[in-house]
């Protein structure tokens, strides 16, 4: 039952204290699946492997408000 | 040296309320200032000198909040102050989180704290019932009128004196437990709140606790989930047709996804209002990855992406509202039979 759903977001120990439970850490608060220090075609990729972490935390289970972090 | 009151009072503030700058100030490090700055000057003009000033880029806290504390810490010890008062931070969330998380330290060090916040703040549960919080509304404009009422709580804390409950002295409840002698039975006061509750009053002595739901399976096989963008980030299509406010929100959106594959800044646009919305509306899938997970799904990675993408504001929402449009959009979500969410915040 229910819909694993992963948060992206910069203040991963606010989304602890309210429950989610699959919690990715984005990267900054203003642009948490982007990075504007990155060249566009660098970014590109990294955008890319963000929403991958983002799809694998999808496809696994986890413990109650699991953060992970975009490179481990 | 104190303030001259005997008294040693440091204030903490963000970058907006120390004069520091704006939201492009928001990823100021932490810095200690001598003497109010200004709310401070509020507090003092109420009585309650400021001695020392601490402040800190809201951004800042949030991406990087244990070497900030370690530093606004270091600082607060070498004072040794008989009060902390943080903020007031109204709605401001980020500015709430920060109050809250140092109001929690410094509490732990034995520092009594007094901080001022809308009641849905997330600072609230930050604090985790270390500070006095005097519940304000969103609007700034109430600055001078809370701002006697912080100085004279944080006064009496500061000399020592006793503070009583909650309900009485007006503060958010601590949620801590204090023992106390009834003057009726726990077998009389339970009948009395069941003749209460047959008479149409609900009342209770102990608050109910939160709202906590199990992590949901795993995606068994992705390669054919479909999955949906939901954000919180206030992403909208230029020129926010369906007006989508910028704090405080009372609705969510969705629109259409069919045949756009990236979300391009001549297209769409961030209205949040909480956070600097430059490096969003640049690129707007900074804020909701619609470029990535449309290469991923042409790869195959996922069998499709959901055909709409649900859009709200999240800053200075109530709790109340927000845990509406959540359950309101999963049960689309869950209508459509949607398998997975990629949720994205700011």
């Amino acid at each position: 039952m229910g819909i694993p759903t992963v948060f992206v977001t910069a203040l991963p120990t606010i989304a602890q204290m309210v429950g989610a439970n699959r919690i990715l850490r984005g990267v900054s608060i203003t642009h948490p699946t982007g990075d504007p220090s990155l060249a566009v075609g660098d970014e590109h990729a990294f955008r890319r492997r963000i929403v991958e972490r983002a799809l694998e935390m999808l496809a696994t289970d986890v413990e109650p408000t699991t953060v992970w972090e975009v490179s481990e | 040296m104190d303030g001259g009151s005997g008294m040693k009072v440091v204030h903490y503030l963000n970058q907006f309320f120390a004069g520091l700058g704006g939201e492009e100030a928001a990823g100021h490090e932490p810095v200690r200032i001598e003497g109010a700055v200004g709310p401070g000057r509020g507090l003092a003009a109420a009585g309650l000198p400021v001695d020392v000033t601490l402040a800190c880029g809201d951004d800042h806290f949030g991406e990087h909040e244990a070497e900030a504390l370690a530093r606004l810490l270091n600082w607060l010890e070498e004072e040794e102050p008989d009060v902390l008062v943080c903020g007031p931070a109204f709605g401001s969330g980020r500015h709430g989180y920060a109050c809250g998380s140092l109001a929690r330290e410094a509490g732990r060090r034995g520092v009594p704290v007094v901080s001022a916040m809308t009641p849905d703040n997330p600072g609230v549960l930050a604090a985790e019932g270390a500070a006095y919080i005097v519940p304000t509304g969103s609007n700034v404009t109430e600055m001078r009128t809370i701002l006697p009422v912080v100085a004279a709580l944080a006064g009496r804390l500061a000399r020592g004196e006793p503070v009583g409950p909650s309900e009485e002295e007006g503060y958010l409840p601590r949620g801590l437990r204090k023992n106390v002698l009834a003057d009726v039975t726990g077998a009389a006061r339970a009948v009395d709140l069941l003749l209460a509750k047959l008479a149409g009053d609900t009342r209770t002595e102990v608050a109910p606790s939160g709202d906590r739901v199990p992590p949901p399976s795993a995606v068994v096989d992705l390669s054919r989930a479909t999955v949906a963008l939901v954000s919180e980030a206030g992403c909208v299509p230029q020129g926010n047709p369906d007006r989508l406010p910028s704090r405080h929100s009372n609705m969510w959106l969705r629109y259409p996804l069919g045949g756009v594959s990236s979300l391009g800044a001549d297209a769409y646009e961030s209205v949040h209002g909480g956070f600097d919305t430059a490096a969003a509306n640049d690129d707007p899938n900074r804020l909701v990855p619609l470029d990535a997970v449309r290469e991923l799904e042409a790869e195959g990675r996922i069998g499709k992406l959901h055909d709409v993408f649900y859009t709200t504001t999240g800053v200075d929402t109530p709790v109340a509202a927000a845990a509406k449009f959540g359950q309101e959009i999963a049960a689309e979500l869950h209508e459509a039979n949607v398998q997975a969410v990629i949720l994205t915040g700011t």
